[in-house]
């Protein structure tokens, strides 16, 4: 079973991606919101458990495989990398070169995107759900973009099939 | 073939209602149910049921309007929470006491003071005592298939009560994972149309609905609801078999047992915590303590024979309440429970657990916990404080 954390802030669709992708996996999934008080531009997290086996906890996942971050600033508010695992996953939304980013030893596996300057050409204002999607599934293949891409323009069409798909195009993984 | 989607627990409750073909739905909105009238009255815009859907100004009306339906001969179906249930209490208990078979989901939510909108299950247990039956689901296929059931079991000769098919608040409501839809022809033949002989209102053939009743005759009236609570039990279990002979999937009737052939320390949850007191019991079996769980499905009537049979070879058991029961220091589960062992003279070291009011979460970690505090109970041949889980 994979543990995945999203974290966003109300506006951003961090909780409508965590359904899509679990929409997409073709593995038994399931995602769990954590609402605070909804407003826009509050903090908020989404969890999602992806396995081959049915997944019983409904509770939040602690420990996460990987963590998303639809949006940079939201790291000076809360620590993303709460209970990240050894050898995880980090698919970050951020405008900064790769080698100027300070991340604990448990990140292993890094993605880059600059997500909001590609949400803001491709759909128009700051929301950065799909753009990050594409970047979480070049870097960890645990779910292929095509089938997020089938589900995501369902929901929301073309513009935020490109967005994914820039998204994935984008994304500079790396191996630390 | 039955249809896989992925849904949350609101869809999955409104599909279930859809698939009962029920002839009227009166719903009235509250956080964490809402979407289940978003989903309804769209499934109703869209006409894809033929339900009267009844867009009430409150939960109040909501239970009037089912109320007079039901009474009317129609199959209904409402959904609230928290406040909502509050605010329906009156036309609540006259609804069971009418033994009208209204079907209403319960979208597990704190009651307020302090402000609050996310889990806990305060609102349906505390009305456990207006006579309605009352299940807890703890997935999102459980949510959907019971709500299904709960049709059938509502409507059952043997039955004719109300009945609650209860699931957490954002926990399951608001949480997404893959359900199996069944068949609409299956279902229609399933459930078969509801008629009812014992009450009916019809310009046609005049009949007087609730005249003042002596003592006498309403003793007997609640003589009769409490049997036909009973008798329930024994429904709802061969409900259980005809949906796994249609539908391929059961549950095991009132109480879900797991890992319990040869448990020593037994922990009791309700609902959509109990996966992770799956997991925990699964980690304290891999360390060789014999750990199995009961989940209570049927919460009223409350499973008495079923409880006790399955604890009868237990050294201590631990409840779990995501509920606190005011005048006792515990859950009401427990209360429950316990008041279930004495009939079988089953008294053995215990372990009320209070957790996840107002949607705190409960672990996994925090099950095995709870577990541990169980062998101890046992290990001292002595029952433990209430423990309050992150307090």
């Amino acid at each position: 079973m994979k543990e995945i954390r999203i974290h966003g802030r109300g506006g951003m669709g961090a909780v409508k991606a965590a359904e899509a992708l679990v929409y997409a996996a073709i593995m038994d999934g399931n995602s769990i919101p954590f609402f605070g008080f909804e407003r826009q531009g509050a903090p908020v997290t989404a969890f999602i458990r992806i396995s081959e086996q049915p997944i019983r906890p409904k509770n939040r996942v602690y420990e996460p495989h990987m963590v998303i971050v639809l949006d940079p600033t939201i790291m000076n508010a809360v620590d993303v990398f709460e209970g990240l695992q050894k050898n995880g996953s980090l698919i970050l939304n951020t405008s900064q070169a790769m080698e100027h980013l300070t991340l604990p030893e448990t990140v292993k596996t890094l993605a880059c995107v600059d997500a909001t300057k590609i949400a803001q050409e491709v759909i128009g204002r700051p929301i950065t759900n799909t753009v990050m999607l594409g970047a979480f599934c070049k870097a960890t293949g645990l779910v292929s973009v095509e089938a997020v891409a089938q589900r995501v323009e369902q929901l929301w069409g073309t513009k935020n099939k490109e967005a994914l798909y820039r998204g994935y195009d984008a994304a500079v993984v790396a191996e630390r | 073939m039955q249809k896989l989607d992925i849904l949350n627990g609101n869809k999955a409750a409104a599909i279930g209602a859809a698939l009962a073909r029920p002839a009227v739905i009166a719903a009235y909105p509250i956080t964490p149910q809402t979407p289940v009238v978003e989903y309804l009255t769209e499934f109703a815009a869209n006409g894809e049921i033929d339900a009267a859907m009844s867009e009430v100004e409150s939960e109040l009306s909501a239970m009037s309007v089912v109320t007079g339906a039901s009474l009317a001969g129609a199959r209904t179906f409402t959904a609230t929470a928290s406040q909502g249930l509050a605010l329906m209490y009156e036309p609540y208990f006259r609804a069971s006491t009418l033994r009208l078979p209204i079907v209403m989901a319960v979208v597990n939510r704190e009651m307020i003071s302090p402000q609050s909108v996310w889990g806990g299950q305060q609102d349906s247990m505390s009305v456990r005592d207006a006579g309605w039956l009352q299940m807890y689901a703890e997935d999102n296929q459980e949510i959907l298939d019971m709500v299904v059931q709960a049709f059938k079991i509502a409507e059952d000769e043997r039955v004719l009560l109300p009945i609650n098919i209860c699931f957490d608040g954002f926990y399951l409501s608001h949480m997404t994972e893959r359900v199996l839809i069944p068949e609409q022809e299956k279902v229609d033949e399933f459930l078969g149309v509801y008629q009812p002989k014992h009450i009916l209102l019809d310009p046609q053939k005049p009949m007087a609905v609730d005249p003042l009743t002596n003592g006498g005759l309403l003793m007997e009236y609640r003589y009769r609801h409490l049997q036909a609570q009973q008798a329930a039990i024994e429904v709802l279990e061969e409900t259980d078999k005809l949906y796994g002979q249609a539908f391929g999937r059961t549950y095991g009737g009132a109480i879900e047992q797991y890992r319990m052939e040869d448990a020593e320390y037994v922990l009791i949850t309700t609902g959509s915590m109990s996966g992770a007191a799956k997991e925990a019991v699964d980690i304290q079996r891999n360390r060789g303590i014999k750990a199995g769980l009961v989940r209570m499905r049927l919460l009223r009537p409350f499973p008495q024979k079923q409880v006790c049979a399955a604890l009868k070879k237990a050294k201590a058991f631990g409840v779990v309440d995501k509920n606190v029961s005011f005048g006792w220091n515990t859950g009401i589960v427990y209360q429950e429970v316990k008041s279930a062992l004495y009939e079988e003279h089953l008294c053995i070291p215990s372990v009320p657990v209070i957790g996840g009011l107002g949607g705190e979460d409960i672990s996994i970690r925090m099950m095995e916990e709870c577990i541990d505090a169980i062998k101890k109970a046992a290990d001292e041949q002595k029952s433990s404080e209430t423990i309050w889980l992150t307090v």
